[in-house]
Order: structure tokens, then C-alpha cells, then sequence
């Protein structure tokens, strides 16, 4: 029975992960209708942005300390902020009366090149890195349960970046303008708000929840490498499929339900296997309920 | 390509590269070797293109019905010994055929679920099913895993790249130019208006998909017994992006182009061999900036052919 919560713990670790990332695909999704494919690249630059970051924190800040693992997190977001948005104005925007194939290419171009750029060797290189010691790492023992209290923190951060994500899109101003031009972009721009701005500030905030994503995930997996974000940005998305693409509750739900999934498959089954459940989950939730688990069916007018 | 035409230069590129292979010894081998990946290319983009050029479909899993074709040549070839030309040439013919068909299965199997998607989801089913592929060969220890399989025979020669590329060529050409065919055309102009006109979208596009599948497949049995090892790694993403910038660079439903585009990006990194670090940021440039300048492709004089 300790091995199951053993296994349900670091299930939710990775699904919350999973669900960091998943929002801001679905964000995106829910205003441009596009996959934006380099968002998991985003999350692999948020966690070298906090590699390269660390050192120079150090100065400043106690490292490893909660403080100083939180303002890392909190300029590394900042910075793939600026990357996202960069991205959107560069690829995306001069081709959004395009059609979709055209962008969903580009978008595939931008994370190749990203993936590419960095693996050369006068970037990053392609070898992995360790990544530093950010927060002060405990076991925790909880009766026959053994936790790592990195487990704790990964969950204790995703939950306040969820409660403030829903703050943002439901309390504020410009989360207003969001949930309006997800749901009629034309109509939302005839009301006054500036659809630019607000597709810049959605990139933008999905940018970051990846970065935030990116620095817990190497907290946890301390490896990174410039191709770790291919296989959590695919599933990732598969996770916001399966909550219904647009829905910000249900990309939170599927990456939790993913990385659940995943990490008892990996842990009664079959380890070798992992990689292959978020895509069988996909083709399932297509064939069963092609809008997602919380998502409204969409009726296509001519 | 004009219809009237394919018919011989069909036969005429049969005829052709039946007598280079007979002289194949005078060539060299460095460059013989590439000119089999020449035609194995050529295969791939021109069957990627069916997919996504004319049906307007974006398929991102080729690489992994190439593998299942691949794999399954291997698998039959290598049961038999050493064979005479006779019949070396039955076996391997039988051989690329099944490892096609179970492509074709396979295309079947990911075509009916997912092919009422739309775009964006088939491209990431389409991408994971290649990489389900490429995890089920990995653990499965009948065929190395992931330590790889070596194939016995290197019975891939001119005649047989160059033969399935024309005949891959002539059947494309053929079936989007035949009355049947025009469907796949109409879906990817508008899906709503062709079902108005009683055209069944989904069964154009699994059809589209088997087709490509199929051709997939064998070129992977070529592929195998060019290069005589497959490892799963070799068949991941990055070799199915390399197909779709092939058929994007020609410009997406336009054979000729993409056979172009597939010569050109086959040789260019045996050019840029120094800069091989490079080729992959060139080519998502290229990507890139094709998609914001010219989505037509760059061999295409039509104004766009892009599916709207």
C-alpha cells in the first residue's frame, strides 16, 4: 500500500508539471486555435535560463534556500516571458490570416530551430547538464511513506501558480479580454480591446507558467539537455487534449491524470513503455470523446 | 506532371535504370549508394505528398510506416540464405510488398480512428503513432531492440530504387489525375462542399493514407537493404520532419517539385558535410522562412496550392 502512494505522489509531481505546461498550450489554443508546437521548447529554455541563472543569484542570495530558488524561478519566467511573446511577433503574428497548416509549420520550424540552435556547441551544447541545487532537498518520512520534500514544494508551487493563473484569467482586466476573444475574437476586437496586446500577454503568461514548469521539473530530474522538452511538451499537450483544448481546468486535470497514468504504468508494468501511454491515451480520448473530459463540442457552421 | 506522358516515362524510367543497374559496377559505389537514397527519398516524398499536398492532410508519422515496412523486409529476407539473381529478385520483391502492406495496415489502423480530426490533432496523432512504432521496436528483443537488427542481404540496388520510385511517381500521378482521384483535391479545397457533392471525405483521406502507407513501407524495405541495419532510433521524428520539409520545400501537391526538393535535400548534406552541425538549423530556417514568404513551396509556379 506505501508503494501505491509512493507512486501517487510522484504522479502528481510530474502531472503538475504536465499541467504547468498544458495550460499555456491551451491558452493559446483557445485564442489563435493553433498548436503552438515550440512550447515545450519554452519549457527547456526556462530550465536553462535558471541553469545559467543560479550562479549569478548565488552572488546575491543564499543558495540552495526557498529564497533563493523562488527568485531564479521568478526571472527565469520572466525571461521566457520575453521569449514567448518575441516568438509570437516574429513567427506567428505576420501569418494570422493565414491558413492553419501554414502556421502549424512555422510553429514546427520555430521549436526545430530552438531544439537545433541550442544543441550546437557554441550554445549549449548537446551534452546534459546537472542542474544545481536550487532548494534544500529533505527526506521526509511519513509512517512507511519515504517523500522528498522537492516532491512537496513542485506541488505546493504549481498550486499557487493555478490559484493565481485563475485569479489573472478570472479577476483581472486583461484575463477579461482573454475569455472574450477566446470566445469571438472579431467581435472582441469591435468592443475595443486590442487583440495584439492580448495575444502578446497570453504568450506571455503561458511562456512563463513553462518556465516555471521547466525549473521543477530540473528540481526534481536534475539532468537537463536541450532536447528535454520534446516528450513533456507532446505530452503536455496530449494532457490539455484530454481535458478539452481551450479549458484551463481541464489541461490542469489531464496533466495530473497523465502523469498519474504514466507513473503507474512505469511503476507496475512496464518502465520501457512509459513514453508510449500519453500517446495511446490521446488516440483513446480521440476516438471516445474527441472534445476532452471538460470540453464543450464545437459544431462546425458552414 | 501531365497524365498522357506518365505512361512512358513510367516504362521509360523502368527501362533506364534496369540498364544502369546492369552497369552499376562502372559507377562509383560512394555515389551509387546515394543515388539509392536518392530513389528511397524521392518514394517517400512524393508518397508523403499524396497525404499531405493533394489531400491537404498532415501526416507527421512517415518515418514510422517506413520502419514497420523496414523491419518487416528484414524480418522475411533475412530467413533465406544466399539466393541466386532469379531468385533473390522474388524474394525481395515479396519481401518489400508485405513489409508495404502491413504499412498499409498500419496506416489503416491510425487512418480510421483519427482521420476525422482535424488538422493539428492528426499531426500529433500521426506523431505519436511513429513514436509508438519506434518504442514497441525498442522492446521487442525478436528484432534487437534497440541494440538494432542487421540485415543480411544487400539486395537494394539502381534498379530496384529507381524502379518502386517510378512506379510511385506513375501511381500519384495517376490516381489524382483520374476521375476517382480528383476527390482527394476536393477534400483538401473544401471538406464541407466535396461531402455536399457526395464525396466522402474520410474515405478519401484513409485512402490517401493507406496509399501513402503502402509506398512508405516499401521504401523502407528498400531503405533496410541499402544500409543493411535498422535501429528504431533511425526512424524517430526528425526523419518523418525531413520528409514533410522535402514535400513543403517543393510545395505541398506539386510531384514534381517535391521530387526536386527530395534529389536536392538527399545530396545537400553530402555537400555540407564541414557544416553538418548546421544542416538542421537550416533547415527550420528554412521552414520558417518559406511558410512567411513562400508557402507554395519554391519549385511551384501556381500562385498557392496551400490547402486553405
Amino acid at each position: 500500500m506505501s508503494e501505491f502512494f509512493q507512486q501517487l505522489i510522484n504522479g502528481l509531481a510530474l502531472g503538475s508539471i504536465l499541467a504547468l505546461i498544458a495550460l499555456g498550450y491551451t491558452m493559446v489554443y483557445g485564442i489563435l486555435r493553433f498548436i503552438n508546437f515550440a512550447h515545450g521548447d519554452v519549457f527547456m529554455l526556462g530550465a536553462f535560463a535558471g541553469f545559467y541563472l543560479a550562479p549569478k543569484v548565488a552572488t546575491v542570495l543564499p543558495l540552495p534556500s526557498i529564497g533563493g530558488g523562488l527568485a531564479v524561478m521568478t526571472i527565469s519566467m520572466a525571461i521566457c516571458a520575453v521569449i514567448g511573446i518575441v516568438i509570437e511577433k516574429l513567427a506567428y503574428r505576420p501569418l494570422r490570416k493565414r491558413p492553419k497548416l501554414t502556421v502549424l509549420i512555422t510553429a514546427i520550424g520555430v521549436s526545430l530551430l530552438i531544439e537545433y540552435t541550442c544543441q550546437n556547441s557554441h550554445v549549449f551544447g548537446a551534452a546534459p547538464k546537472s542542474f544545481p541545487l536550487l532548494i534544500p532537498d529533505y527526506p521526509l518520512k511519513l509512517g512507511t511513506l519515504s517523500l522528498n520534500s522537492n516532491q512537496i514544494i513542485v506541488l505546493a508551487v504549481t498550486l499557487a501558480l493555478l490559484l493565481a493563473l485563475r485569479f489573472i484569467v478570472l479577476k483581472t482586466k486583461i484575463g477579461m479580454a482573454m475569455r472574450a476573444l477566446a470566445f469571438n475574437p472579431e467581435a472582441a476586437a469591435l468592443m475595443g480591446i486590442n487583440t495584439d496586446v492580448v495575444i502578446s500577454f497570453t504568450f506571455g503568461l503561458g511562456s512563463a507558467l513553462a518556465a516555471a514548469a521547466g525549473i521543477l521539473f530540473a528540481v526534481n530530474y536534475p539532468s537537463i539537455d536541450p532536447l528535454m522538452g520534446i516528450l513533456p511538451g507532446l505530452k503536455a499537450f496530449v494532457a490539455a487534449v484530454l481535458g478539452g483544448i481551450g479549458n484551463l481546468p481541464g489541461a490542469a486535470l489531464g496533466g495530473i491524470i497523465i502523469g498519474v497514468t504514466e507513473t503507474f504504468v512505469a511503476g507496475y508494468i512496464s518502465s520501457t513503455y512509459r513514453d508510449a501511454i500519453a500517446f495511446g491515451i490521446l488516440i483513446l480520448i480521440l476516438l471516445v470523446r474527441p472534445s476532452g473530459l471538460l470540453g464543450k463540442k464545437e459544431i462546425e457552421k458552414v | 506532371m501531365n497524365i498522357r506522358h506518365a505512361k512512358t516515362i513510367l516504362f521509360g524510367a523502368l527501362a533506364l535504370s534496369f540498364l544502369v543497374s546492369l552497369g552499376a559496377n562502372y559507377f562509383n559505389s560512394y555515389w551509387l549508394f546515394i543515388s539509392y537514397d536518392i530513389g528511397i527519398n524521392v518514394i517517400l516524398a512524393v508518397s508523403l505528398n499524396l497525404i499531405n499536398g493533394y489531400t491537404g492532410q498532415f501526416s507527421l508519422g512517415h518515418a514510422g510506416f517506413m520502419a514497420v515496412g523496414a523491419y518487416t523486409a528484414a524480418i522475411i529476407t533475412n530467413q533465406f540464405g544466399e539466393l541466386n539473381t532469379f531468385l533473390s529478385g522474388v524474394v525481395f520483391l515479396g519481401a518489400l510488398l508485405a513489409g508495404g502492406l502491413l504499412a498499409a495496415v498500419g496506416g489503416l489502423l491510425v487512418g480510421i480512428p483519427t482521420l476525422r480530426l482535424r488538422g493539428d490533432y492528426l499531426a500529433i496523432v500521426t506523431l505519436g503513432f511513429g513514436e509508438i512504432i519506434r518504442v514497441i521496436l525498442q522492446n521487442m528483443n525478436a528484432v534487437g531492440g534497440a541494440r538494432g537488427l542487421s540485415v543480411m542481404h544487400g539486395w537494394t540496388n539502381f534498379f530496384w530504387a529507381f524502379g518502386f520510385a517510378a512506379v510511385t511517381v506513375y501511381v500519384v500521378t495517376a490516381l489524382v489525375h483520374s476521375t476517382y482521384g480528383r476527390g482527394f483535391i476536393a477534400v483538401r479545397d473544401d471538406e464541407v462542399a466535396a461531402s455536399a457533392m457526395g464525396i466522402n471525405p474520410t474515405k478519401y483521406k484513409v485512402t490517401a493514407f493507406v496509399i501513402g502507407a503502402f509506398f512508405a513501407g516499401i521504401a523502407g524495405g528498400l531503405y533496410a537493404h541499402s544500409k543493411q541495419f535498422l535501429t528504431p532510433g533511425g526512424f524517430g521524428f526528425m526523419q518523418s520532419i525531413t520528409f514533410v520539409v522535402m514535400v513543403i520545400l517543393g510545395g505541398m501537391g506539386n510531384t514534381i517539385g517535391v521530387i526536386i526538393a527530395a534529389v536536392l535535400l538527399t545530396l545537400l548534406p553530402e555537400f555540407l558535410r564541414p557544416i553538418a552541425e548546421y544542416r538542421m538549423i537550416i533547415y527550420s530556417l528554412l521552414l520558417i522562412i518559406l511558410m512567411l514568404t513562400r508557402p507554395q513551396g519554391l519549385f511551384s509556379l501556381k500562385k498557392s496550392s496551400v490547402p486553405k
